[in-house]
């Protein structure tokens, strides 16, 4: 199967390395980053772009831009993994867009299109014959969408709750842990590479958010904005807080939470006892679903990271792979 | 509860049947022997616990079977539901935060540690709230977290509910 990959920062360059690493039955014929591209029919050199990317220069040539590689080149998926832009969801919805209009598949890591666009996507993939999965939107490796979709089709979903931000995470155990102040942990963080210098996205709930509006947009049928979702961060959490937590044998975790019936999204910090499943270390994800069949169900994973974040995207594509003539 | 009856044969278990009845649970039944005989009427105290909103229905079907009530005690505090709130609470006036939820009469803060840490650093306080009902324990949430908006707090609810 013939892919072209849009972004080759972290989770572009994860996807390659795994197509190097392992035997997965996909040529990657068009490749961009924000500054160059490339579009060769017969397969591009991964190796040779991974290498030239890694000494810091553009992946591909400068005459070729990302609109170029989704309108030109020949491909059965696109692979769209450049940064979430949770404004307009662009450059990437345009991309998606247009790779959708040409029949053509799309795998897609990217939040902000699918958080602000996924009734439209949907309909334009499903009218073209073609699908969009964006397994890697919501919590990295865990394939929580697939899930909900297949694993759990069926159940009715009561509720889903849970840690959707690793950076938050880290730092309510680390305060936790050591007592740090919020400020000294976010610190740490950022040293380790786990938040970034603009911290804001993750530490007011804003991450979170967008998962939850993606989960309820797409798994839960709601009809829902980011500005739907009553948000609060954890910039003003206390080591005292953690402490006055801790003498009662709970803690305190940034927890996301949809409750369809009742129409709830939120996101705010929440007391957790700390045996509950939820109650995960460091940057781990952890999310439980509550159905009326199976019960509930609580997933742990890592929620980001390049190889972990191109497993999602990895594990869409292979869906994708089984289920459709190839060649055209 | 504190309940009057005739000191006839079979009152007693008139008393106790409506208590099943509504599905509620005796703790403890006393007798008050002392008493004065004279008065023919038969003192019996009875410790319960009832399913919300079953009160008035249990007091009907005991008006049934002639049993007279003479005094319901104070309800117990069933809910209990623990918060940590940030923000400058002295400031903001503590006492009133804790105020807004007693005055309600149903519900009322049972326990309360405060941490802080330094002169114009925000404290943190962890609250614990009781009340006799689920619903008057939401309302009493609500009244907290509605105070806390005016007072600039941050507001930590528990995950599970109350």
């Amino acid at each position: 199967m013939r892919i072209a990959i849009l972004g080759f920062g972290s989770v572009g360059r994860g996807i390659a390395r795994a197509i190097l690493a392992k035997n997965l039955d996909l040529t990657v014929t068009g490749l961009a980053d924000s500054r160059s591209g490339i579009i060769d029919p017969a397969g591009i050199d991964i190796a040779a772009a991974l290498a030239k990317k890694e000494e810091g220069g553009p992946c591909g040539s400068r005459d070729v831009s990302p609109a170029d590689v989704v309108a030109k080149a020949d491909y059965d998926v696109l692979v769209e993994v450049t940064p979430t832009n949770v404004d307009d969801g662009e450059p990437a919805l345009g991309h998606i867009r247009g790779a959708l209009r040409r029949h053509k598949h799309v795998v897609t890591s990217n939040k902000g299109p699918i958080a602000l666009a996924y009734p439209e996507l949907r309909d334009l993939a499903a009218a073209n014959g073609v699908f969009l999965r964006y397994e890697a939107t919501v919590c990295g490796a865990i394939p929580l969408i697939h899930a909900m979709q297949e694993g759990l089709a069926g159940n009715t979903i009561s509720r889903l709750y849970g840690v959707f931000n690793g950076t938050c995470n880290y730092i309510l155990t680390r305060m936790a842990e050591d007592s740090l102040t919020y400020e000294q942990a976010l610190a740490e963080a950022r040293e380790l590479g786990y938040a970034e210098a603009d911290p804001t996205y993750d530490v007011e709930g804003i991450d979170a958010a967008i998962k939850l509006v993606i989960l309820a947009n797409a798994i839960l049928d709601m009809r829902t904005t980011l500005d739907d979702v009553e948000r609060t961060g954890i910039t003003l959490l206390t080591p005292e807080a953690l402490r006055l937590a801790e003498d009662q044998d709970c803690t305190i975790r940034l927890i996301g939470e949809v409750v369809p019936e009742a129409g709830v999204l939120r996101v705010s910090p929440r007391i957790v006892s700390k045996v509950h499943p939820l109650v995960v270390e460091g940057t781990l994800n952890a999310v439980t679903v509550g159905t009326d069949l199976a019960g509930d169900l609580t997933f742990i994973g890592k929620g980001a990271g390049s190889t972990e974040t191109a497993s999602a995207v990895i594990g869409d594509l292979l869906y994708i792979r089984d289920r459709h003539v190839q060649g055209s | 509860m504190k309940l009057e009856m005739r000191d006839q044969p079979g009152q007693l278990v008139a008393a106790l049947q409506p208590i099943s009845a509504v599905g509620g649970n005796i703790i403890a039944v006393i007798h008050q022997r002392e008493t004065p005989a004279a008065t023919e009427v038969l003192d019996v105290q009875i410790v319960l616990e009832l399913p919300e909103g079953r009160l008035e229905k249990l007091l009907e079907l005991l008006r049934e079977q002639g049993v007279s009530v003479v005094r319901i005690g104070e309800q117990r505090l069933l809910y209990e539901c623990t918060l940590i709130t940030i923000g400058h609470l002295m400031h903001t006036d503590l006492s009133d935060t804790v105020d807004r939820i007693d005055t309600t009469g149903s519900a009322e803060v049972t326990d309360l540690s405060l941490a802080m840490p330094a002169i114009n650093a925000p404290s943190s306080a962890r609250i614990t709230i009781r009340s006799t009902t689920r619903e008057e324990m939401k309302k009493a949430i609500r009244i907290l977290r509605s105070v806390a908006e005016q007072k600039d707090l941050l507001i930590i609810e528990p995950l599970e509910g109350v």
